[in-house]
């Protein structure tokens, strides 16, 4: 009864119209998801610690943080696999704790490890997931060609998923997550352990899912440059969200760009710099770091007034990684910030992992 | 209505999973191939090599008395061995994808248990279609009660390994467990010699393997009539309807064990 709707246009299921009505609002302006004071603990530790916050209907949301920030727990907990310690959150009206089937027929997820059966062609692993979600026999083929077509994998589907490369595999997993037409697709770590190229061509794809369909997204990720593609995002520590807006508004709070100076005499510049113009100097080993307005006006300046010795200038527009570092003080994870091109799958199983891997299904 | 559409749905999810466990199986020749291979060499070089030794003492044909034992065997293993889906799929990830579908957890169990038992049940159908080439005499007739038993234990075994399956994390341990259930289990069954003249604390535990009842079905089936009546006497335990009951009461036990074990788990 649920399960009749079209991914585009969304016609308006009976759902919606309830979501539309509590929240007064017009359809584009829907919470789709809602949490209130969500929280998980896991014997003493506290993965996360009571949030709130709202996905809007047809957005890109983005949960940016390190690994152990409780990214996957709260996904967990929405998709309702982890059972929550406090809080509850609804997703398109259903409470994930009272109304779990109704909330697992809402979302497709795309889980952070592989979950495809290797042994069965693409095909195989599509309809074994239609019916267990309940997709009418007569819409099944128009809608296994539409996903497939989608991520560009009609012309596998006869192929055993053995044969799949990562980045075709985690294709195949989002075309699955959508041949039941959920409201919101969960996207854990969606282009983790992929070499760049598949990255970006995979972001294509999400994209495209926004653009042309209107598709709630919600996805973690702890890479910096991937957070830029989302609407909005939460920036997650310790189990709290330190902060929510839209990367731009995120990079606006820092008050401008960022100016770091590269001297032999460090110490002597940094008083100098602190005291002529007032600001807060971070020092990052040999480099000092501050924020200004207006970056290319400020040059000039800069190197006319400073008595102190300037061996190198960097001047760059924030990026998140700067928004995070100004909220927490500390780096994403320096070996992860680093790490712009994961080699290979490995990486999942980096040691900063374990700590969390007992609870992270 | 909802109530309806819902048990619609819990057997099309039971049958979706069931599904799933036999494509792997149609795809896996090299596990059809060695589960018909084994038995068959089992028969010919055993039975062909005690047939001599054992022929005087047993009083009738010991290819005709291990035959039945022999499939029973196959059942056994190959339902165990099927059960490990359960342990592989939750090693490569895909007991998440299925665990996180708006389907009833006792779905899934009884699809997977059903699943190895079709499975097993099938080869050893196959089993039982290769009697002739082994050179053993099987009445057609016979054929549809030798089905029902065959049945009755492969549902047996297939609870107990995902009551198994459900407790472990990989497939190295599921592997050590069964291997060290199916040895004794085998031998205390009588497949391989009568029960009726083993020693007493071998007798206790095999009234508690239902290999036994099944073995002891399945001999009766085939050989009922055909042999002398003081054999029969000699190596038939139980009448037919309490090896059945026992299977049956035996098979509702472990699917059940299974299903609550597979709930409390996942």
């Amino acid at each position: 009864m649920l399960l009749g709707k079209s991914l585009l246009p969304p016609s308006p299921s009976r759902r919606h119209t309830l979501v539309i009505c509590r929240s007064s609002a017009l359809d584009q302006a829907v919470d789709i998801i809602e949490v209130k004071g969500l929280a998980k603990r896991f014997g003493a530790l506290i993965a996360v610690d009571h949030v709130s916050f709202a996905v809007t209907k047809g957005e890109i949301f983005g949960f940016l943080g390190p690994n152990g920030a409780g990214k996957s727990t709260t996904i967990s907990m929405l998709a309702t696999i982890l059972t929550p310690s406090g809080g509850d959150a609804t997703i398109s009206g259903f409470s994930i704790r009272r109304q779990r089937d109704a909330v697992r027929r809402s979302i497709g997820m795309v889980f952070q490890d592989p979950s495809l059966d290797n042994r069965l062609t693409a095909e195989e692993n599509l309809r074994f997931h239609a019916r267990l979600y309940g997709v009418p026999k007569a819409d099944y083929r128009r809608r296994m060609e539409e996903v497939l077509r989608l991520v560009d994998l009609w012309d596998r589907r006869r192929d055993i998923v053995e044969t799949f490369s990562g980045g075709m595999k985690r294709r195949l997993e989002i075309a699955r997550g959508l041949i039941h037409y959920p409201d919101v697709l969960f996207l854990d770590e969606p282009t983790i352990g992929l070499d760049p190229h598949t990255r970006a061509l995979l972001w294509d794809y999400i994209l495209r899912l926004k653009h042309d369909r209107a598709m709630t997204i919600f996805m973690t990720t702890h890479y910096m440059d991937e957070a830029e593609y989302c609407d909005r995002i939460a920036i997650m520590d310790r189990g709290k969200i330190v902060a929510l807006d839209t990367p731009a508004n995120l990079k606006k709070q820092l008050g401008g760009d960022i100016i770091r100076i590269e001297s032999s005499q460090k110490d002597v510049l940094k008083k100098e710099l602190e005291q002529r113009y007032g600001q807060p100097v971070r020092e990052e080993g040999n480099v000092l770091q501050f924020e200004t307005a207006d970056g290319a006006k400020f040059l000039p300046r800069l190197f006319q007034e400073v008595q102190a010795r300037i061996d190198a200038v960097e001047l760059r527009k924030p990026t998140l990684d700067d928004v995070f570092l100004s909220l927490t003080g500390r780096k994403i994870r320096r070996e992860e910030a680093a790490e712009k091109t994961p080699q290979h799958g490995t990486s999942r199983g980096r040691p900063q992992d374990q700590e969390q891997a007992r609870g992270e299904p | 209505m909802r109530k309806r559409l819902h048990a619609v749905h819990f057997w099309q999810a039971m049958a979706t999973i069931w599904q799933r466990e036999i494509t792997r199986y149609r795809r896996d020749r090299t596990r059809i191939v060695s589960t018909i291979v084994q038995p068959v060499m089992f028969l010919v070089v055993f039975g062909s090599g005690f047939r001599q030794i054992l022929a005087s003492g047993l009083g009738m044909d010991f290819l005709a008395f291990m035959y039945p034992g022999t499939i029973a065997m196959t059942i056994m293993g190959v339902a165990f061995f099927s059960t490990v889906s359960t342990v592989w799929d939750r090693e490569f990830g895909f007991l998440k994808e299925v665990l996180v579908a708006p389907i009833p957890r006792t779905a899934i169990a009884l699809g997977k248990t059903i699943g190895a038992a079709t499975i097993a049940s099938v080869q050893a159908l196959i089993l039982l279609a290769l009697a002739p080439v082994i050179g053993v005499e099987l009445h057609v007739a016979r054929i549809p009660l030798l089905i029902l038993y065959m049945l009755m234990l492969s549902l047996a075994v297939s609870g107990l390994g995902l009551l198994i399956a459900s407790r472990m994390k990989t497939t190295e341990s599921f592997g050590i467990v069964v291997q060290i259930l199916i040895f004794p289990m085998f031998f205390l069954s009588g497949a391989f010699f009568p029960l009726t003249a083993a020693p007493r604390w071998m007798v206790i535990l095999s009234n508690l393997n239902p290999l036994t009842y099944s073995v002891d079905a399945l001999r009766q089936i085939v050989l009922r009539g055909d042999i002398p009546q003081d054999v029969a006497d000699k190596i038939f335990l139980y009448p037919l309807p309490v090896d059945g009951l026992f299977l049956l009461g035996f098979s509702t036990l472990m699917v059940l064990a299974a299903v609550i074990a597979f709930n409390k788990k996942n």
